[in-house]
Formats: C-alpha cells, structure tokens, sequence
C-alpha cells in the first residue's frame, strides 16, 4: 500500500525551521487598541477618572467645609458665592458633592472588592472541583440569590447602626452570588482545556493551577462585573441613602443630599438642589457602564480587530 | 466453543504475550466508565464505556500506536494512564509501580515527572498568559529541580535547541508562534522534566501535512536522543504506521487488534482493522495490487447502549450467528499478534 504522506516522510527536513518571531503586538496592546477603539468607553473612562480625582482631592478642591452652615444662605441659587447654591442648612452643594463623592466610591469600590473575592473563591472551588461541593455551593448561591435582597438589606441596616462599614459590608455579602456563577462558568470550562491538563500532567498543584493558570486567564469577565458592579452598588447606596437607611447625616452622600431635597417645597422652589447629587449618579453609574462595556469588548477574544 | 470460555479474562493470553525485557507499562482490564445521570436527582441511569477492559503491553524504547475512529475511547484510554481520567477498573503498572489507586501526592515525584503527554491542540495547550519561558520554568520549580533560576533556564535554553526553536523566544507569548512552532514548545514542555514515557495524544492532527513530517521526525530524533517511549494516539493511519513500532487498533472501547507494524498493516486480521485500513486512499502504482475496498454499513453505535457480543456485531461483514453472545477476548493468534475476533477461535 502506497501511502501520500509518505513521500514528506522520507524528504527529511532540516530540524532548525527558520522560526524568525514576528514583532507582534503583546496581549495589552491588542487590548488597549480595541478599548480605544470604542468611544463611549474613552468618554466614561475619561469622566470616571475626573470624578475619582476630584474626591481623592476633595479637600483640597472643595471651596469650603461642607458641613458649615451658614442658615442666612439657606437654598441659595447658583452663583458666585456658591457656584452650585447651597441645601436648606445654607452648606454649599459643590463641597458637599465633592465629599459625598469620596463616601459613594468608596462604597462602591469597598463593598465590589469584597463581593468579588467572596464571589471569585466560591466560584472557582465548586467550578475547579465540580461534583457534589459544586452542587451544594451552587445550591447556596440560589438560596442567597432568592432573598428578597432590599427588604434584608433594609432590615440589616435598622438592625444595625447604619454606618460606612455596616454598609460596605452587606452590600458585599448579598452582591456576590453573580460573580460566583460567573467564575464557576469559566472555571468549569477552563478546568479541561489542554493548558491546564497539562499543568496536571506536569504536577503542578491544584492551589497554583487555580490562582496561576485559570485564574489569569478568567480575570476578563470578573474586571468586567466588578466595573459593571460598581456602578450597581452606587445605585443602591443612593437608594437607601435616599430611605434614610444608608449614610447618616451630616456626612455627605449623594444619596442622603436627595433625601434631604426630597421636600416639596424645596423641589419646586430650588431645583439646583436635587439636580446635582442626582446628576453626579447618573453621570458616575453611566460612567462605570461604559468602561464596563469596553472592557468586555477589550477581553472578548472573539471581536479581533 | 462455548461462550464461558470466551468470556474468560486474559490470562491464557498473559504467558504468551511475555517478552524477554521489562514492559515499562502493562495495563491490565482498564476500564473507564463515565455515569450518565438524568432526571432532577441526578441518577445514574447508564455508563458511557468510553474505555472498556482493555489489556496491552508497552516495552520500553518502543512506540505504540493506537488508532480508531473518533469518539472510540483512544483519547480517554491515553488520559487515564496518567490518571487524568480516573480509571473504573483494571490497573495500570509503570515501572512495577501500580499506579491506578495513587494519590496525587504519590503520583506527583513518579508518574508526574516520569509519564508526560503532548496535547492535540497547539493553541489550546499553552496558556496564553505564560511566555514561553515560564511556561517551561513552572514545572522545573514544582519539582524543585536544578536548584537556581540561572541552572533552570540554561536547561529551558537547551531544551528550547533540543526542539529547533531559538532560545531567544524565552520571553515570547503563545500567540506570538506558529502551529508548529507552539507544537515544538509542546513537546519542549513534556521533555523538560526528563520522562521516560511520552504520550502523543493526536499529536499532530491539527497540523498541516509539512508541518506533521517536521514534528513527527523531531518525535522521532527525540525518542533516540532521550531513550524515550512512545505511546502515539492518532485517527491517521499513515501517521501511525509511519512512527510505530506497533499498532493496536481501538473500536467503541475496546481493543480489537494490537500487533507488529509490518504485520498488521499488510496482514491484518480483524474485520474491523480490514475495513479500516482498505478505507485509506492509496495512490496506485503500475502493477500493484489494490486492496479491495470494505465499506462498513451503519454508524458506529451509541457507546451507552452498547452491543451485546462483540461490540462490532452490528457493522461486522464476516459476522456469525454467536458474535452477538459471546465477547470475544483479545488472544494471541500469531506470535506477537493479537486478535478479538471470533473468526480466529
């Protein structure tokens, strides 16, 4: 039998193929391309960087101390004494959104740290292991997931002093069941791709082949949620902060400077009041969204420019 | 011949099928059975047999090809060696060690510097997030060989020549090479910790055909270099033919033929090794002898509800009225040739 193949066979090449490597981009580069590559993206990372500036520089930015009140200049308009006016206790509304600004991003940034380390060790035992640990740890997210999430978050806080660390706290322990799907969805595929089996082959442990090989290599979609979930939590800390439940005054949080605008009369009389801690939320949770988007176009292997 | 005898194990066949040096594996009834689970409380209502009593032999220096078609349990059978399936039953000896019922911890100073494997899938075996150099650095210090970082990466420098590649492309990234090329750091990768037995799982399936000559003479360069043994996976039979030393043919689970290159080539004696090897395209010189083309009705059957007898009953040309009774057992028909066939009782 005559077989095609045999005739490279036999035509011996020489071992040293010329294997001059291209100058290829690195990995991040491709990356930094296609995120540049999405306006949206730009503009919210732009503005994201803005507002994270401002309140780490907060005291030095801010034109006065935002809890002075000064009651003669109670829901001042817009001016040149007070460029954004001032609330109903006469403090001014751009130095209380400068530091209001620290306490959101910090909730934010604080309580998504959390829920992702929390969400990241779940996911990737049950995922890496699978079996019965990954059913019942499955099973638990479910039941965590079934809570009705605001009504505990509401008791939890009257329960508790509704303080910055209570807070953080409880947003991390009822934010991380998508981030646990999420991480155990990659791990359970990545666990038998050929990279990590032979990393097995090799001998290398289990604890270095889940932080070192799979790990790395699902920290697209974790980055991703945590973008995406910050920007939820602020949402949510405005929410209770709103409900009085979140940051007690006098510190400034975006929310509770709504909540003390909630008053019809100031409403309908001083619109500058509500409409700039109402703006700052709008604009940061935009913000976080289409870097969030970005990102997930920059990671997303499949969308090659 | 009545059935009981059929089913009898391997025994008769253990005595012949000794031969003068040590195998550096023997693999004795290997099973692996994957549960299929249905319903809300997850019973087990069947078993996949993706691996199904299998018995053979690998001298040491040798290579051992083993084909059949996809989904026959070649793959699952190579994995299981090394225990990254877990093996249902049987038992698998490397060196005198038996190694099936191992713990990870007593597996990782023998079978996991001494087995290794090279992967199918160039791109999907190098993690992306690794240069090449640490790629090949990770397992040297798992190992806690060679004591420095200056001792280790002289070794990957030389390893990296040993494949043809230049040792300039330590700081290189999988996507930055070639098919070929992440194939060599592949196989640079299951060299480095020195091993006496590679297994090739397809190894070069997904290559174009310059490429597998280039990979396949570097396998064969290495194999004298190092002492190494082969066990080469592969749905070619050209591939296979041109690298074994012997072939043993695999169908829905079982080994149905295991015998000399030269022999079962030319001379094979299963239906099933017949059909499949008439079923390679030849290219016809003047005055050979063309091998009648045998095409095998139906498809292979589901390897749940697998056929009684002999698994090939169903699609065998030749079958016999007992063939859907009896299990044929894999008995030595010739020295050195090995056959599950009811044909050769």
């Amino acid at each position: 039998m005559t077989l095609p193949n045999q005739v490279e066979f036999t035509n011996r090449p020489t071992l040293l193929e010329d294997h001059q490597l291209q100058p290829h981009d690195s990995i991040w580069r491709v990356m930094l391309r296609k995120y540049m590559s999405n306006k949206l993206a730009v503009i919210g990372a732009i503005l994201l960087f803005i507002i994270i500036g401002s309140a780490l520089f907060a005291p030095w930015l801010a034109p006065q101390d935002p809890s002075k009140q000064v009651l003669l200049d109670k829901l001042s308009p817009p001016g040149d004494k007070y460029i954004l006016g001032a609330d109903n206790l006469g403090r001014d509304t751009l130095s209380r959104l400068l530091y209001g600004a620290r306490v959101s991003l910090l909730v934010g940034f604080a309580s998504v740290a959390g829920s992702i380390f929390i969400g990241t060790v779940i996911g990737a035992v049950a995922g890496y292991y699978g079996g019965k640990l990954d059913a019942v740890l499955m099973r638990f997210v479910d039941a965590v997931i079934s809570f009705p999430s605001l009504f505990l978050l509401i008791t939890l806080v009257t329960i508790f002093e509704p303080s910055l660390m209570t807070l953080i706290a409880v947003f991390a322990i009822f934010g991380w069941t998508g981030t646990a799907r999420l991480v155990r969805g990659e791990f359970l595929s990545l666990r038998s791709a050929e990279f990590v089996l032979a990393a097995r082959t090799l001998g290398i442990r289990n604890s270095r082949i889940i932080f070192s090989h799979i790990l790395s290599n699902a920290m697209g979609p974790i980055i991703v949620s945590a973008t995406l979930g910050i920007g939820g939590v602020i949402l949510a800390e405005a929410a209770l902060s709103y409900l009085g439940l979140g940051i007690q005054p006098p510190i400034p949080s975006w929310g509770n400077m709504l909540q003390s605008a909630q008053n019809p009369q100031v409403m309908l009389g001083a619109w500058w009041y509500p409409l700039f801690p109402g703006f700052m939320i709008l604009i940061t949770v935009l913000a976080f969204n289409f870097v969030g988007d970005g990102l997930r176009d920059a990671f997303d292997p499949k969308i090659n420019d | 011949m009545n059935s009981t005898q059929l089913l009898q194990p391997m025994e008769q066949t253990e005595s012949a099928n000794k031969i003068p040096v040590e195998p550096i594996l023997k693999v004795k009834n290997l099973k692996v059975h994957f549960p299929v689970k249905a319903g809300i409380m997850q019973r087990t209502t069947g078993y996949v047999k993706a691996v199904d009593d299998i018995s053979f032999h690998v001298k040491r220096g040798e290579t051992l090809g083993i084909v059949g078609e996809s989904g026959c349990g070649k793959s699952t059978m190579g994995r299981s060696l090394i225990r990254l399936n877990e093996p249902t039953e049987g038992s698998i000896i490397f060196n005198g060690n038996d190694i099936t019922a191992m713990s990870e911890k007593e597996l990782r100073p023998l079978i996991r510097r001494k087995i290794q494997m090279v992967f199918q899938d160039p791109y999907a075996s190098l993690n992306p997030r690794k240069s090449l150099g640490n790629t090949l650095n990770e397992p040297l210090r798992a190992h806690n060989l060679h004591g420095n970082q200056r001792e280790r990466d002289e070794r990957i420098k030389e390893l990296l020549n040993v494949v043809g590649l230049h040792s300039s492309s330590m700081n290189h990234y999988p996507h930055e090479f070639s098919g070929g090329q992440r194939q060599r750091i592949g196989i640079a990768r299951a060299l480095v910790l020195n091993p006496d037995l590679i297994i090739a799982d397809e190894a070069v399936s997904a290559l174009d055909v310059s490429i597998q000559a280039q990979i396949i003479n570097l396998l064969e360069d290495l194999q004298e270099q190092f002492d190494l043994t082969y066990i080469f996976i592969s749905h070619d039979l050209s591939v296979v033919r041109h690298i074994a030393d012997r072939v043993g043919v695999m169908y829905l689970g079982k080994l149905v033929e295991l015998a000399d290159k030269a022999e079962l080539y030319v001379e094979p004696l299963h239906p099933y090794t017949k059909a499949l090897l008439s079923a390679v395209p030849s290219i016809r010189s003047k005055g050979a002898q063309t091998r009648e083309r045998i095409v095998l009705k139906g498809d292979i059957p589901s390897s749940i509800n697998q056929p009684s007898g002999c698994v090939f009953h169903t699609r065998c040309p030749v079958r016999m009225e007992h063939c859907k009774v009896a299990i044929p057992t894999l008995k030595e028909v010739k020295p050195g040739h090995f056959v599950a066939c009811h044909l050769y009782d």
